[in-house]
């Protein structure tokens, strides 16, 4: 019998692959990667492309991934892909996207203090009604 | 009869709004499984990360990353709010922040300045009206959030982290324990808790390519990002079960309310039917 290495895709939104495989192909960020039983450990950041597993049934499975990174155990393959696309440049939009955000947020606050305070003001004045409807009510009977 | 007219108009009130309660209360019974089912999907990623930020510290013993690094003088905390989008959902909310508050409030006892990076509407919503720096914002996620939300947020605290203009970063959320309850929970995120595995018998160490130190600083942003997303999945999973909750209260409470004015309605169409008989009779006794 062949050997095999056990192979996990995953990302963060949820398992994509458990299994065993004969061989492990991937894009590395610094060159294509066959990963065979028993490989030395490794560590690598992958890129954008296909990772390809070959199960002991003598099937081909694909997965694409938008990149990652990959750890190599002697006995093990563990593919942690991002589901997003990253990027130096795309995470610092993101960080300002976040920032703007919040600074939006605050010059919001003149707006929603107003909104607060009507919220304040509508409670009480229910309260009131309330008050007042119960009193009539009393004064009723 | 006037009074009995208002109260068939207040009994319609309040049937209208328990449809609405009901609608609500189903919607969120039926979204609740699939929250849950998510927050299943994202944990093999943090697990699979562990385990290689594990193997990673047992291998490389000598280089230590500034998020593993615990800083002696503590300066400013982050916390990064995870919270709803939307309301009605009992006191999900106020709860999380009152802890917020407390914690904020502990840390100013101790001259430490705090900032804090919202998620979700109402969270921004009630920061904004108390003195409290927000370094960044994101609403809006959804029913699915995506990672690719969370980037920026996190980042934003990352980059602080690594500049030194923080000390302490944590997540503040509910954690989903099941349909009636749900626990505010506070987590550390930096910096990360040494690895606690045990000792490997032989010494070995990876090929990196392309280097160890940014390939670790990939690693532990990206388990960072993990935690984060898995908090906001358990706060969405917790935001259903405290709205169905809620909603059920409302329509119980919708329907006592429904039975005390049918009683007050029959009361009234009662005692105006006595006075009409009794006016009957006093009237043909008169005559």
């Amino acid at each position: 019998m062949a050997s095999t290495i056990h192979c996990d895709i995953v990302s963060a939104e949820g398992e994509i692959f458990s299994g065993e495989a004969t061989m492990v192909f991937a894009k590395g960020e610094e060159g294509e990667l066959g990963i065979a039983p028993r490989h030395a450990p490794l560590l690598t950041r992958l890129a954008p492309g296909q990772v390809r597993v070959e199960t002991p049934e003598g099937d081909e499975k694909f997965f694409f991934v938008s990149g990652g990174m990959l750890e190599v155990q002697p006995h093990m393959v563990t593919v942690l892909a991002d589901t997003a696309v990253r990027a130096q440049d795309l995470d610092e939009a993101a960080a300002v996207k976040a920032k703007e955000e919040a600074e939006r947020a605050l010059a919001d606050r003149g707006a929603g203090m107003d909104f607060a305070q009507a919220q304040a003001q509508l409670a009480e004045a229910a309260a009131q009604l309330a008050a007042l409807e119960r009193l009539r009510k009393q004064l009723k009977h | 009869m006037s009074g009995s007219r208002e109260i068939v108009g207040k009994i319609k009130s309040v049937q209208n709004t328990r449809k609405v309660t009901r609608a609500l209360e189903m919607v969120s019974a039926s979204k609740i499984r699939k929250a849950q089912d998510r927050m299943e999907a994202s944990r093999p990623y943090a697990r699979m990360m562990r385990q290689v930020i594990g193997h990673l510290a047992h291998a490389n013993p000598e280089y230590r990353h500034p998020f593993t690094i615990e800083r002696e003088e503590v300066k400013r905390v982050g916390y990064i709010v995870v919270a709803t989008d939307r309301g009605l959902c009992g006191g999900l909310n106020s709860n999380l922040f009152r802890k917020v508050l407390g914690e904020l409030q502990g840390w100013k006892e101790k001259d430490v300045a705090p900032s804090l990076v919202v998620l979700g509407r109402k969270a921004a919503q009630y920061f904004n009206r108390i003195d409290v720096p927000i370094a960044g914002a994101a609403q809006g996620l959804g029913e699915s959030p995506r990672i690719e939300d969370l980037i920026g947020i996190i980042k934003v605290m990352l980059d602080e982290y690594r500049k030194g203009e923080l000390d302490r970063l944590y997540v503040v959320y509910n954690d989903f324990v099941n349909t009636m309850v749900q626990q505010v929970t506070i987590d550390p995120l930096l910096p990360l808790p040494p690895a606690t595995e045990e000792p490997m018998l032989q010494y070995w160490d990876y090929l990196y390519e392309p280097d160890a130190e940014s390939l670790l600083d990939d690693l532990l942003t990206r388990y960072i990002e993990s935690l984060v997303y898995q908090a906001t999945l358990e706060n969405l999973a917790s935001e259903h079960a405290a709205r169905m909750v809620a909603m059920k209260n409302a329509s119980d409470n919708a329907n006592n309310l429904i039975d005390d004015l049918r009683l007050a309605y029959n009361k009234a169409r009662q005692a105006a039917i006595t006075q009409e008989i009794s006016e009957i009779v006093g009237g043909a006794a008169a005559v």
